[in-house]
């Protein structure tokens, strides 16, 4: 087998106990992830999706089950190489775009590269080279709160690839972007996978991610409903995304 | 393959950091991106570190006065409500006096640690995302020690001043120009630095538990959507 995966969900439960009772949120999921793909998890509001999600970037620890990413078992890991996988291995882009409102955008891309020990001009050389990749050429010196939405997610797109991560994480990356922002930002991500070679996974509810993807996941009450390569797709979705 | 994990996990150990300059940078910046909210948890530490430099430095002149032995001079002290038997050479500060100093330092404690409470609930998003950037706890920590260590410098500092002059002024008031051709300029000094450093350690004893809550928040934090 040539085909290399990054990411490898096995038999993974969650449950939240919440005092009186115990909410079963994964129940029993498995699932293999290959590098360089563009995989979209779908489901309805309450399906688990944001918690497989969660596990899947290291910010949460499954129940039961195990979580590789690169075949390294995340439950084994220490506060620091957790740390230390969430800022080289992994990138995150969020709903809310989650820019550090102090720092302007050059700053918020070049942050994590501070935190992985790259020298501050090397940092701000591929900072600004990043921006120009996201199409915000000379919006370097400007603040959070000076840019717009689709904007700010640039930045994000732009913070989100700054140390050269295998996996980007996608929450939902358009939820709070308009029809044609979303659109840009949505060929952007498909662009930056192809470029860099990024396995992009994106928890979304948007049907115009599934134009881009190459697998979609779905989930439905805690377990894989179905997953579908890009091929069966086009038939499937012909009718719902028109 | 497990080899090759374990060596992973040596080079995990070494790479995440943050340059204590750095450090500095953001923690400057939050201030200064919040300069209002400083402004007012510095002006607490103000208030409270002026009532202490101006108690201070007033026992001083009474002292610089007293060990003049000019018998007008005592008389004038007992008027102003200090208490002097004869044959005394120095002054220190009755039990009342320090009580309520030691009481408003308190109360200053607790103002900069709801202040800072505030601030770091009103910053959970940001922590949490620097957690998902790859950000350990003690970088959290650190930047708030930082901030606090600021504020409480620039605050202490202004305070001490502040209750120094009007100390000065009013020994001017009460008891004429020799108030200050007597006062020794060393003591005042060393008052109005000790005045500045236990305003920086309340500043920052006040800035410990909330520091400790943002850093052990949990990077999941960031992703929820509501706020």
């Amino acid at each position: 087998m040539t085909v290399k995966n990054i990411v490898r969900v096995s038999d993974v439960t969650k449950d939240f106990d919440l005092g009186k009772i115990v909410v079963k949120v994964l129940k029993g999921i498995d699932l293999e992830i290959e590098t360089g793909k563009y995989i979209s998890i779908m489901g309805p509001s309450g399906s688990g999706k944001s918690t497989l999600f969660n596990m899947i970037g290291g910010l949460d620890k499954p129940t039961a089950g195990k979580v590789f990413i690169d075949e390294v078992d995340i439950a084994q890991l220490d506060a620091y190489e957790l740390a230390w996988l969430r800022c080289r291995k992994i990138g995150y882009i969020f709903q809310t775009f989650n820019l550090i409102p102090v720092m302007t955008a050059l700053e918020n891309v070049t942050l994590p590269m501070t935190f992985a020990g790259t020298p501050s001009e090397a940092a701000v050389e591929k900072g600004m080279e990043l921006l120009k990749k996201v199409g915000l050429e000379g919006r370097h010196g400007h603040k959070p709160s000076e840019l717009s939405g689709g904007q700010q997610q640039r930045v994000a797109v732009a913070r989100a690839l700054a140390n050269s991560p295998s996996i980007i994480l996608a929450d939902e990356p358009t939820g709070n972007l308009d029809l044609k922002t979303g659109e840009e930002i949505i060929s952007l991500l498909k662009e930056m996978s192809q470029d860099k070679e990024v396995t992009i996974i994106s928890a979304t509810h948007d049907y115009k991610m599934l134009n881009v993807s190459d697998q979609v996941i779905w989930i439905r009450d805690g377990r894989v409903d179905k997953i579908q390569e890009r091929a069966d797709l086009e038939i499937n979705t012909g009718g719902m995304s028109s | 393959m497990r080899s090759n994990e374990l060596q992973q996990r040596e080079t995990m150990r070494r790479l995440v950091v943050l340059p204590l300059r750095k450090s500095i940078e953001i923690a400057y910046k939050s201030i200064k991106a919040r300069f209002f909210r400083s402004l007012v948890t510095t002006l607490t530490l103000v208030l409270a570190v002026s009532f202490l430099a101006f108690s201070q430095i007033n026992l001083d002149i009474a002292d610089s006065l007293l060990a003049t032995g000019d018998p007008d001079l005592c008389l004038s002290l007992i008027r102003c409500g200090y208490d002097v038997s004869p044959g005394d050479t120095s002054l220190s500060a009755s039990p009342k006096q320090r009580w309520i100093v030691i009481l408003s330092l308190l109360v200053c404690v607790v103002g900069i640690v709801n202040a800072q409470l505030m601030s770091v609930t009103e910053r959970f998003r940001e922590i949490g995302t620097m957690k998902c950037l790859g950000a350990l706890d003690r970088f959290i920590v650190r930047i708030f020690i930082l901030e606090a260590a600021m504020q409480g410098f620039a605050g202490a500092f202004t305070g001490a001043i502040l209750g120094g002059i009007v100390a000065i002024l009013n020994g001017l008031f009460r008891f004429g120009a020799i108030s200050l051709t007597t006062l020794s300029w060393q003591t005042v000094a060393t008052s109005l630095a000790a005045a500045t450093l236990t305003g920086i350690i309340l500043s920052l004893l006040g800035v410990l538990y909330p520091a400790m809550m943002a850093a052990r928040m949990q990077p999941v934090e960031a992703m929820r959507v509501e706020q």
